[in-house]
């Protein structure tokens, strides 16, 4: 984002007035918008994750339903949930939530990391994983509140959803995004995404009589880089269980940035006390103590 | 079971002493079979290749450069369980090994009490009643035991992971094991001083086996008592004399 800025116009040679060209770009962070009330389940976006990223072939099960995968996998990162959700006047509500990393603004995961590099967060918002770096440990997957990175057990390394980083940094949508073809996916600035999904929201609370209807965008993570319209906001459990208040446990945000590095240095006291007790009180030795050398003169005496 | 526990133990002491040899001089005394002296250094093997693999990935900010000793950050991260479970194991056999003179008696409570003169050299000796092991070993000997619990238990659902233990209670078990391996790290500065520069003469218990007779009388008088018949004090002073040819 900031390489393109540097190839913005900024001064014309004898051309007065405003420059056309000068700062367009008005934000730096991208958004995802998944739109669950248009999403018809094609798939499309499945497909196009695992072919822009070079994924492996997944053996996928049925049981009957749409659903041919229970969640995300390593070489899986964009599922849609398919839940069929009984309502109060006896039918029955099929919702489709395309499920993938939510790029949290407090990343759990980055969080939890304790690998040097392994987890970035770009300015523009993506999180990404550099599998490089990553040690295998798997505290990613508890700092998630999505359930998102997976691990290989072959390679032995963690894996998710990019926002095809490598994508939106050649200035393109990503994968997902381009396959859609209901126009439920849209990507641009979070600013714009999240007018667009407010707006969106008004419409289906005014015109089509979902009074629930609402944007999905948790504060609790700070918000996210994904965000869904939901028919009903106060309930998004029921989309596949995508959780009402996501948390980041506190042992990865308290402890790990303020008591860790404390009680660290506490454990070296041990190694402080004992070389105070060398100097100060010395060794005990066995008793009786050897009786003294006669003092020569001018020796020093100790 | 204790009976059983007692079998085992024999059994191994035999079986090491077959393959090793302590030699006692004269003016010594045997302090540690070469069983227990293997254990020992078995589970400070695994203790130390256990922490410096744990130090990469509990500061990595600082500690970093640990983990190239055992082939980069995913070894390191594959490789500490195993450290763990072969630590835990020996220092298991340990435990069983010493659970007896590992007991609290009342006498220890009376030598904690006292602590401040032992440590501060104001008493040059250990009280007359202080056995093979005093009360501060055998603080960090159970402070182990119940360490190598909370390691294991803590251990066992991060490497599990939180697929099957569930994301809280990875969350949990990392800062206990945090807690734990501080308390630990703590504790060995002070096993290592207290065993070398500390108290001279004590380290070739664990190398040798053989301890001086001076060394037993100062600092384990009642052992020295057992093993010898003679009462601590009156041994001490009776070498204070002939050194000085009173």
């Amino acid at each position: 984002m900031a390489d393109r800025k540097t190839l913005q116009t900024e001064m014309i040679s004898a051309h007065p007035g405003p420059v056309f060209g000068h700062g367009v770009q008005r934000d730096l962070e991208v958004c995802k918008l998944v739109d669950t009330t248009i999403c018809i389940g094609c798939k499309a976006c499945e497909v196009a994750c695992v072919e822009w990223n070079d994924l492996p072939f997944s053996p996928t099960t049925f049981d009957n339903t749409y659903q041919t995968m229970r969640e995300t996998r390593w070489n899986f990162w964009n599922l849609i949930k398919f839940t069929e959700h009984p309502q109060a006047d006896g039918t029955i509500q099929w919702l489709m939530r395309k499920d993938q990393c939510m790029h949290c603004a407090d990343p759990g995961c980055l969080a939890a990391c304790p690998a040097d590099g392994a987890i970035v967060k770009y300015a523009n918002g993506i999180v990404d994983f550099n599998q490089e770096n990553c040690i295998g440990c798997e505290f990613c997957v508890s700092g998630c509140p999505f359930d998102i990175p997976k691990f290989n057990p072959l390679t032995k390394r963690v894996y998710k959803c990019s926002l095809c980083s490598d994508r939106v940094g050649a200035g393109l949508e990503p994968a997902c995004i381009k396959a859609c073809p209901t126009g439920c996916l849209k990507f641009g600035t979070k600013n714009d995404m999240k007018f667009i999904a407010e707006e969106r929201a008004q419409q289906l609370r005014d015109k089509f009589g979902m009074e629930k209807a609402g944007v999905y965008d948790p504060q609790s993570v700070g918000g996210t880089h994904v965000i869904y319209v939901l028919h009903d906001a106060t309930d998004p459990e029921r989309y596949g269980g995508l959780p009402k208040n996501p948390q980041i446990p506190w042992s990865y945000t308290v402890w790990k940035w303020l008591f860790k590095p404390v009680l660290g240095t506490f454990a070296l006291f041990g190694l402080l006390g004992v070389c105070l007790h060398y100097v100060t009180s010395g060794p005990r030795r066995a008793q009786p103590d050897l009786p003294e050398a006669p003092k020569k003169k001018g020796e020093h005496n100790g | 079971m204790a009976s059983a526990v007692e079998r085992f133990d024999n059994k191994a002491r035999e079986t090491f002493e077959s393959w090793g040899q302590t030699t006692v001089y004269r003016g010594e005394l045997l302090r540690h079979p070469v069983y227990t002296r293997a254990l020992h250094w078995m589970v400070a093997l695994f203790f130390f290749l256990a922490l410096f693999s744990g130090f990469g990935i509990y500061l990595p900010w600082l500690f970093r450069w640990f983990t190239p000793i055992f082939g980069g950050g995913q070894l390191s991260r594959t490789m500490h369980p195993w450290f763990g479970v072969a630590f835990v194991f020996f220092f298991a056999l340990q435990a069983l090994n010493w659970l007896k003179p590992m007991a609290w008696t009342p006498a220890d409570t009376n030598w904690m009490r006292g602590m401040k003169k032992i440590v501060s050299g104001e008493e040059k000796m250990d009280p007359p009643e202080t056995g093979f092991f005093n009360a501060g070993q055998k603080v960090q000997f159970w402070e182990i035991v119940i360490g190598c619990v909370v390691y294991l238990i803590t251990g066992i659902v991060m490497w599990a992971g939180a697929g099957t233990f569930g994301r809280i209670s990875v969350a949990i078990s990392y800062v206990l094991h945090d807690i734990s391996a501080l308390i630990m790290l703590g504790g060995i500065f002070i096993h290592i001083y207290e065993s070398t520069f500390g108290q001279p003469g004590t380290f070739q218990a664990m190398i040798r086996g053989a301890v001086s007779e001076a060394w037993a009388w100062t600092f384990h008088p009642a052992w020295y008592k057992e093993i010898t018949g003679r009462d601590a004090r009156q041994a001490c002073e009776e070498e204070r004399r002939r050194m000085t040819g009173e």
